[in-house]
Order: C-alpha cells, then sequence, then structure tokens
C-alpha cells in the first residue's frame, strides 16, 4: 500500500508544523482503523440489544392491556383473550422473597470476606464455594430445592421457588460486593479507625455508605438474572391460573415460566401470551432497576 | 545468619548495646504526656526500629525528621496502636501514655484513639458532606445534641470554619487539597483528643496551604499536645519546640533499622548538634 505523502504546510513564522499532516501515514490509518474498528463493536453490540426490545415491544405490545395484566391465566392455551395476573404476582413475590433472602446475607458474607476473614482460611474456603456455586446451572438448583424442601414440605410452593433462586442469586451477591468493598480505600478505614470508631462503626458507617453503588449494581444484576430463570420455577413451583398470593401454601407460577409453557404451544392465542409476557418481565426488571437506583443514591456517598 | 564462631568470639552484648542516643538538653521538667521506652517494633522477622526512647511534652510540638526509611512513621504509629491493623507488626517496650502502657493486655486500642487522634499524610476525608465529616467522630462516640456548635468550634479551630460556612451540606471532596486536610484537622479535633499525630501532613499541599497548617499547628498547642513527622526540615524547625533525629542504620546482619539518633530542643538540635549523623544530616552531607 503506498501513501501519498501529504502537502506540508509550513507556519508562517516558521516553526514546527503542528497540523496532523505531520504525522506519518502509517500513523494515521492506524488511527482511522482503531476509530472504525471501535464504531463496528460499538454498532455489533447495540444491534442484538435493539432488535430484542424491538421485537418484544411490537410482539408484545399487540397484547398489552390492563385486562391483559390484571386477569386471570385461560386453562386452555386454544382460548383468546385471558392475562397474565398469576404470573406477575408470582415473579413479584418470589423474586422479591428471594431478594430479600439473599441480598442481606451476600452483603453480610462479603463484609465478613473483605473486613474481617481476609486471606484466613474460613475466608477462602467461603470464596472458593461461591465461586462454584455461581456456576451451578439453574436447573441443578431447582432439583436440590426439590429435593431439599418441596419433598419435605411435600408440596409445590412459590416459596420454594424463591429459594431456589436466592440460592442462585447468593453467590453472585457476594463475590460482586466483595469486590465493591475491595475498591473503598484503605485511608477511609485509617481515618475512621484513628477518630475512635469501632470495627463494626467503621464498617456500617464509612465503608458501606462508600460502596453501596456499586453493591446495587450488582445485587440488581443478580435479581434481573433471577427473574428470568425458569427452569426452577417450573420444578418447585408448579403452576395456577389465577392469583396466589400465598408463598407458603399452593403452587404459584411466574413469568418465565409462562413465557416457556406459552410459547411452546401451536397456537396463535398463547404464542400472543408469551410476547406480552416477555414484554411485562422486561418492563418489571427495568422498573426494579430505576428503583433500586434511586434508593441506593440516598445512601450514597457524595462524590462530588 | 550469625554463625556459632561469630557467636563465641563476639558476644550478644554487642547486639544489646544501649541505644546510641544523645539526649541533651537534660533538665526537662517532666511535663511529658507520653515517653516512649526501649521501643521496638518488628513487623514479622523484620525488626523495623530498635530500642527507641523519647519523652512526649504536653502542649508542645515535638518532631520527628530523619532520612525514607529510617521508621519515623512507624513510631508515629506505635503512638496510638494504629500499626495494630497490619499483619505482623509486633511492638515491644513500653508506650506510655500518662504512665499507663498502651500495649498492656487491658487496653482497648479505640479508648487509645479516641484519646490520640491521628492527621494522616495525605488528605482523606470521607465522602461525606463538609458537616457530616466533622460530626462522624461526635456521632461514633455517642455525642448527642448540639452536634452544630461542636462542628462549628473544631472547623474554627482549623481555621476552616470561614471557608466553608456557606457549605456544609456539600461533598469534602470539593474541597482543595490544603483545605481537605484542615478537615481532617477539624475532624479529629472535634473528639477533643489529648495528643494529635500528624504523619508528614504537609508533604501533598502546596507552600502556601502548608503555611497555613503550619500557623494551625502552632494554634494548636494550646490545647492539644503534637507529635509531627516530616520530611523537610525547615518545617520541624519552623513548627517544633523538641526534634528527634532518626535515621537508618545497618546491623552486623546486613538489616537495615530505624534508630533514634538525638532527641533535643528544635533550636539545639539544628543550631548545635550533638551528634555527628545529626550534623551531616541537617547540613545536606547525608540524605
Amino acid at each position: 500500500m503506498t501513501l501519498t505523502a501529504p502537502p506540508t504546510f509550513r507556519p508562517a513564522g516558521g516553526g514546527p508544523d503542528l497540523t496532523r499532516a505531520a504525522l506519518s501515514g502509517r500513523r494515521r490509518l492506524t488511527n482511522h482503523l482503531a476509530t472504525a474498528a471501535i464504531w463496528a463493536a460499538v454498532l455489533l453490540a447495540v444491534v442484538p440489544l435493539a432488535l430484542v426490545t424491538y421485537t418484544v415491544i411490537t410482539r408484545g405490545g399487540g397484547v398489552m392491556s390492563l385486562s391483559f395484566l390484571t386477569e386471570d391465566i385461560p386453562n386452555s392455551y386454544r382460548r383468546d383473550g385471558g392475562g397474565m395476573a398469576p404470573a406477575i404476582v408470582g415473579t413479584l413475590l418470589i423474586t422479591g422473597t428471594a431478594a430479600l433472602m439473599a441480598i442481606p446475607l451476600g452483603v453480610f458474607g462479603a463484609i465478613y470476606l473483605n473486613e474481617y476473614g481476609k486471606q484466613r482460611p474460613l475466608a477462602r474456603l467461603i470464596r472458593l464455594m461461591a465461586d462454584v456455586m455461581t456456576g451451578v446451572p439453574s436447573i441443578v438448583m431447582g432439583l436440590f430445592v426439590y429435593l431439599s424442601w418441596v419433598l419435605l414440605v411435600g408440596a409445590q410452593t412459590g416459596f420454594a421457588g424463591a429459594l431456589a433462586l436466592a440460592c442462585l442469586m447468593l453467590p453472585v451477591v457476594i463475590r460482586s460486593s466483595e469486590e465493591m468493598l475491595r475498591l473503598v480505600p484503605e485511608e477511609l478505614r485509617q481515618a475512621s479507625m484513628a477518630l475512635g470508631a469501632r470495627k463494626w462503626q467503621t464498617t456500617l458507617t464509612v465503608v458501606l455508605p462508600a460502596a453501596i453503588s456499586g453493591i446495587t449494581s450488582g445485587s440488581l444484576l443478580a435479581v434481573a438474572r433471577a427473574a428470568g430463570e425458569t427452569a426452577p420455577i417450573i420444578i418447585v413451583t408448579g403452576i395456577v391460573f389465577s392469583p396466589n398470593w400465598n408463598l407458603f401454601d399452593g403452587s404459584n407460577t411466574a413469568l418465565p415460566a409462562q413465557i416457556f409453557r406459552n410459547a411452546s404451544q401451536p397456537f396463535d392465542a398463547a404464542q400472543d401470551r408469551a410476547w406480552g409476557a416477555a414484554l411485562t418481565l422486561i418492563v418489571i426488571v427495568l422498573g426494579c432497576t430505576v428503583l433500586a437506583r434511586l434508593i441506593s443514591r440516598r445512601f450514597a456517598t457524595k462524590e462530588r | 545468619m550469625v554463625s556459632d564462631t561469630h557467636l563465641i568470639t563476639r558476644p550478644s552484648v554487642t547486639v544489646h548495646a544501649p541505644a546510641a542516643v544523645t539526649t541533651s538538653g537534660a533538665a526537662f521538667a517532666d511535663t511529658s504526656v507520653m515517653r516512649l521506652r526501649d521501643v521496638s517494633v518488628h513487623y514479622g522477622n523484620y525488626e523495623a526500629v530498635r530500642r527507641t526512647s523519647m519523652p512526649i511534652q504536653r502542649n508542645q510540638v515535638t518532631a520527628m525528621i530523619g532520612p525514607s526509611g529510617c521508621g519515623k512513621s512507624t513510631v508515629l504509629r506505635t503512638l496510638n496502636r494504629m500499626n495494630d491493623s497490619i499483619p505482623g507488626a509486633r511492638v515491644s517496650g513500653d508506650v506510655l501514655f500518662h504512665g499507663q502502657d498502651l500495649y498492656a493486655r487491658h487496653v482497648d486500642p479505640t479508648q487509645v484513639r479516641r484519646r490520640i487522634g491521628m492527621v494522616f499524610q495525605k488528605p482523606n476525608p470521607f465522602p461525606k458532606s463538609i458537616y457530616d465529616n466533622v460530626a462522624y467522630g461526635l456521632r461514633i462516640n455517642g455525642v448527642k445534641g448540639r452536634l452544630d456548635e461542636h462542628v462549628e468550634a473544631a472547623l474554627t479551630q482549623a481555621a476552616l470554619w470561614d471557608e466553608v460556612k456557606d457549605k456544609l451540606r456539600t461533598s469534602a471532596l470539593a474541597l482543595s487539597g490544603g483545605q481537605q486536610q484542615r478537615l481532617c484537622i477539624a475532624r479529629t479535633i472535634a473528639v477533643k483528643p489529648e495528643v494529635i499525630l500528624m504523619d508528614e501532613p504537609c508533604s501533598a499541599l502546596d507552600p502556601i496551604a502548608t503555611a497555613k497548617i503550619e500557623e494551625l499547628i502552632f494554634e494548636l498547642t494550646h490545647d492539644y499536645t503534637i507529635v509531627i513527622v516530616t520530611h523537610n526540615m525547615q518545617q520541624a524547625a519552623r513548627v517544633s519546640h523538641h526534634t528527634a533525629f532518626f535515621t537508618a542504620e545497618v546491623d552486623e546482619r546486613q538489616e537495615r533499622h530505624g534508630r533514634l539518633v538525638e532527641f533535643s530542643p528544635t533550636d539545639q538540635l539544628f543550631t548545635n548538634p550533638a551528634d555527628k549523623r545529626t550534623e551531616d544530616y541537617i547540613t545536606g552531607r547525608f540524605g
């Protein structure tokens, strides 16, 4: 490849050429290539995201209505109309309960690991176990809860689903929170210590607020992932066609399970309901994210 | 390693020879708040500071100077047990505060640090509002009510009140470096310690901010006892009443230890040092 030499520009004063033309052709070419590569990567990443959002909105938007959000699921897939109210109730209750169990436990676990355990054998063991747990497939976790809880109480319940989701969230919350706590500068802990603060005071009033926004992000990722889990819900919560507000009594259902069941039917009505459920799930997760961001901003420390 | 023959030919007496400290100005009226007696600090098997003895006089500024790695910061951090959090750190000898050994078994390090505060090399305000930074120590120590007055008093004493009184609720991180350091001093004096330890408090600041801090240090001696570690000999000469000169010595095992060489009134140490090593250091022939 030959590059024609750019016309050299000489400022009147006779100083050095400060224009871009002074760079060698090779460096300018590399610069253009790198910029093009970065733009291509951005577009490639955005395309699937945009397509998924567009498809779910156009397909799901058609069935979206107040009655879709408030009516029972028809007990025949063939039937038109009906709604997803039981699955919405189930998703909110099950995921919410799972988050209530997993997030505090996970954050306290992370505090132990980073502030107290550090490199002690017990802390290293917990870290290893958390890493292993992250890799356990969700269906295995569903089977585990089926054996250890559903068989024990003798019934599929919403709470069993919450247990399974909590087990899936826990290691993610532990590890992401620990990373965030590790980013808190040691100087802040020392400053607090030098004022006569006890370790728990330092941890609660200085370290945790400094890390809270990162911890929130990590926990939200875990919640969003758990809200979309299908396999454990199908195994341990069973199915219902009208809303069940009681997590401890009777079967339940959730949006991902309904998407799976309805989408695998040959009937148009069922497939429409699946798209509607998909749109509802995305909106719920988005709503939770915004809410949690607003809450954590109240507790977050001031950076500017 | 020390060989057996070496041990026989050179008895261990040489190892435990009394610390070569020249303490002049012998007639100190004993107004010391703190006193170090034969203090050695180990990190694991490494002896960072060997057998240091010196007093800290009430309502005066004691400066610690010396080249890098001479252990002056280590000694400072033993004074309020900040070394406790470093794994493997061990202190022997006595660190006395009003005659009590701070490293005695029954002593709670948190109680020690409430009375002996510390200002660090890099300004390290909490990422909270200016008000909350100063109120922090009061809150954790269970002070209820009249927080506003305490905060104003501490900021006034730290010569920062006029600059921040209209923006107490804004983040401390928006302040300049010098203001941040004065805020850290305000935060420390808000809990009313007896002694304030300062670990190179001006090394990250420009000359104007440094001058303000030095002026402040002088003002603070009305109410507090101050121990300051500094790399800057002029600073020690300007602000302190007593100066301890530390240096790093290489022992018979080729290991470096921090040693206290000379402890004297500041004007005497800088004009008429008793030890040759001090003279070499302050005249710039070494370090």
